[in-house]
């Protein structure tokens, strides 16, 4: 059984590839019918990354989100729904070869983390560290969007201002399309962050019996949301949008990325704290 | 009498020259172009020319993209300087004649014709230059400084742009400056629907760049303008708002797109001007067009975050993008213009050449009938069909005889020599002779 999941996870990846391949195709050569082939096979892309997690989670019997390469599957699967929703609500031209390409990085580096499964200890077991982990996850996701989006704004807008126009300007959306997704982005990422952050609060208090402990992972989530609340209070007050959110976005996401990379993949994804 | 009269005049008008002056988007940038606007317009400045030594017919052409001087009569470097210093005035300097380019008799015609056709725009294959073209014309006519040549080159230039325009497909994809602007837009914002455009100065050539901005659905158009009725007549054609240049700043704040073409000589609109409107518009982007020559917007607003400014030279560069394309039917453009030069420059020999022809024509024909007459009245036996052989005799021998000289003549029309030629034969043939050619 576990062997079967694991040559499905092969699948995901080979699948997430293929799509970034066949989008960065499209992405060079313009063709309208690539575009439709690519749609499909993102959309494919989501569904068998979903089948995987359910299939761990139906052998695990526990949310599959306790070791880091089921987190990081996890978070390039909210990522390509988030994307497939998002392109539902809006057009933004050639995101998705960025996106898939985030994606199949993604599931490249879990592929790098051991994908055993461990038997869950009892103290994450419960209903809140799933709705922690999951929001978080799914908040992460949005905030990596915002940063592709980011990186595609300052492509653009530098062609723009710079009056000559290369390879990317005709490929890459307008910055009006760009500024939107990071609005869009960044609030539901926000909601999602804060939602996460006092479910996680929640489990705490459920498995410590304490809402808060400044543990590293706690105080780097609690600088991750103040950023991200900073760039929210001005984009809707003082009206920092454009570059000046795009260079936002980028940073803040790099800061999440960081702090995965350091201080919570170390610890094995879920920091047990105390004993 | 009356003919030979003519015929020295159409001599005179083969004998000049086309001569052609002038600097465009591709050889000048904006700064040196500046300094050859015509404050005083068309009329005043086709009379100077007219004044000047050597011409004999003259055409002006000022778009914001190029400035051109044509004339018919002397060629060669005095001609061209005093053309030069004409275009420049005081401005003349060194560095500026480098700019020039300058094209003679065919050349010059083919110039013309491809900038008839689009050609030579910016963006090639729009059709504002046309308009512009005809326009132009119509002053040089009310001027009366054309005359034969020119009053049969430029309308000959209209019908070549007309059927570049219909045998090729140049003028499809780019139309015009106002295109190009559009397209940068929606780089920009996006869909142009519900955004606000903000016009200042109410020139012809605001006019033109509204024609593409009003099919994208804006929400409304302010004109702003120095003189308030100029204003509100144009806003009146939008559907628009008037307001005089003082609002200029509270009209910012609510626009998106903002086209300059004042005729104002300095800056309009300075980067310090503009910062602190961007806070009150809580920085929502501004995207500025200048398509004024002289500037009319700060180059530095470019700088400001989430302002983007184009000039004239700049939009120049968007079309570029996708130029490839069009190259194609440049090239196919490019022969048909060439096509009609060459036509047009064998009319002009021709003016030369035509009587000439006639006379030498009509001078062999003269001949044969009257030794046919005096050979038919000696001979009274002659058959009926004696004479008919006779004629037929004659008109083979002058046509051998008249063969190598009307070779002479039409062979290589286009040489320099046709004068030459053509004065050559009238001498051995004593056409110009005191006494009849009878």
């Amino acid at each position: 059984m576990e062997r079967m999941i694991g040559s499905l996870f092969d699948g995901v990846l080979a699948l997430a590839v293929l799509t970034a391949l066949v989008y960065l195709i499209f992405f060079i050569r313009q063709n309208s019918g690539l575009r439709h082939v690519a749609r499909m096979l993102m959309m494919l892309s989501g569904v068998a990354q979903l089948l995987y997690i359910f299939a761990r989670f139906s052998h695990l019997a526990a949310a599959p989100l306790t070791n880091p390469h089921e987190a990081i599957v996890f978070f390039a699967c909210a990522a390509t729904w988030a994307y497939l929703t998002f392109r539902w609500r809006y057009k933004v031209r050639n995101f998705g070869a960025f996106v898939s390409a985030l994606v199949a990085l993604l599931l490249a580096a879990a592929a790098t983390f051991s994908s055993t499964f461990t038997p869950t200890p009892a103290i994450l077991k419960g209903l809140w560290l799933p709705v922690h982990a999951g929001l978080s996850l799914a908040a992460y996701s949005f905030f990596s969007l915002a940063f592709c989006g980011g990186l595609m704004y300052l492509l653009q807008e530098r062609e723009l201002k710079s009056k000559r126009f290369g390879y990317f300007f005709s490929r890459l959306p307008s910055l009006d399309a760009l500024d939107q997704l990071n609005s869009h982005c960044l609030a539901t990422g926000f909601i999602l962050l804060t939602m996460g952050i006092v479910s996680g609060s929640l489990w705490l208090w459920q498995a410590y019996g304490s809402y808060w402990l400044w543990g590293e992972k706690e105080v780097c989530s609690l600088f991750i949301w103040l950023v991200y609340l900073a760039q929210l209070h001005q984009r809707f007050t003082v009206g920092w949008r454009g570059r000046r959110a795009a260079l936002m976005a980028i940073f803040a996401f790099a800061i999440i990325a960081l702090t995965l990379l350091f201080v919570v993949a170390p610890h094995g994804g879920t920091r047990i704290h105390g004993n | 009498m009356e003919g030979r009269e003519s015929m020295a005049t159409d001599q005179a008008l083969a004998a000049e020259h086309i001569l052609l002056v002038g600097v465009n988007h591709k050889t000048t940038p904006v700064a040196i172009r500046e300094k050859m606007a015509f404050p005083g317009g068309y009329e005043q400045a086709l009379a100077a020319l007219r004044r000047l030594p050597g011409c004999r017919e003259c055409f002006l052409l000022a778009t914001c993209n190029r400035v051109e001087a044509l004339w018919v009569g002397e060629s060669g470097d005095r001609a061209a300087e005093a053309l030069a210093s004409f275009l420049f005035g005081d401005n003349l300097t060194d560095e500026c004649a480098e700019y020039l380019y300058r094209h003679e008799d065919a050349d010059a015609v083919r110039h013309l014709f491809a900038v008839a056709s689009s050609l030579d725009s910016m963006i090639v294959g729009e059709a504002q230059i046309l308009g512009q073209l005809k326009a132009a014309y119509r002053q040089a006519t009310e001027s009366h400084a054309v005359g034969a040549i020119l009053n049969r080159l430029l309308p000959k230039a209209f019908t070549v742009a007309k059927r570049v325009r219909s045998e090729t497909g140049i003028g499809l994809s780019a139309v015009s400056i106002s295109y190009a602007a559009v397209e940068l837009a929606k780089k920009i914002f996006g869909s142009l629907q519900g955004k606000n455009v903000l016009l200042i100065g109410a020139g012809e050539m605001a006019e033109l760049a509204m024609e593409h901005l009003l099919n994208q659905k804006i929400a409304a158009v302010t004109v702003v303008n120095r003189t308030l009725q100029r204003a509100e007549e144009l806003a009146g054609r939008f559907h628009g708002q008037a307001a005089a240049l003082s609002d200029l700043l509270v009209r910012l704040e609510s626009a998106d797109i903002v086209i300059s073409s004042t005729g104002a000589s300095g800056l309009i609109l300075h980067k310090d001007h503009v910062i602190p409107i961007m806070r009150r518009r809580r920085n929502r982007p501004l995207f500025f067009i200048d398509i004024a020559v002289p500037r009319d917007l700060d180059p530095a607003l470019n700088e400001l975050e989430n302002t983007y400014l184009y000039d004239i030279d700049d939009l120049g560069g968007v079309v570029e993008v996708n130029r490839g394309e069009r190259e194609k039917e440049a090239v196919k453009a490019g022969r048909i213009v060439a096509e009609e030069t060459e036509k047009f420059m064998s009319w002009r020999q021709n003016l030369a050449m035509n009587p000439t022809i006639l006379q030498l024509r009509r001078h062999v024909e003269e001949i044969c009938g009257r030794e046919l007459a005096k050979t038919v009245a000696k001979m009274p036996e002659l058959p009926p069909n004696g004479r008919a052989a006779l004629e037929r005799m004659l008109a083979a021998v002058a046509g051998k005889i008249l063969h190598s000289p009307l070779q002479y003549l039409k062979r290589d029309a286009a040489c320099p020599e046709l004068e030459n030629k053509v004065d050559v034969i009238r001498r051995v043939f004593g056409f110009d002779d005191e006494k009849p050619a009878s």
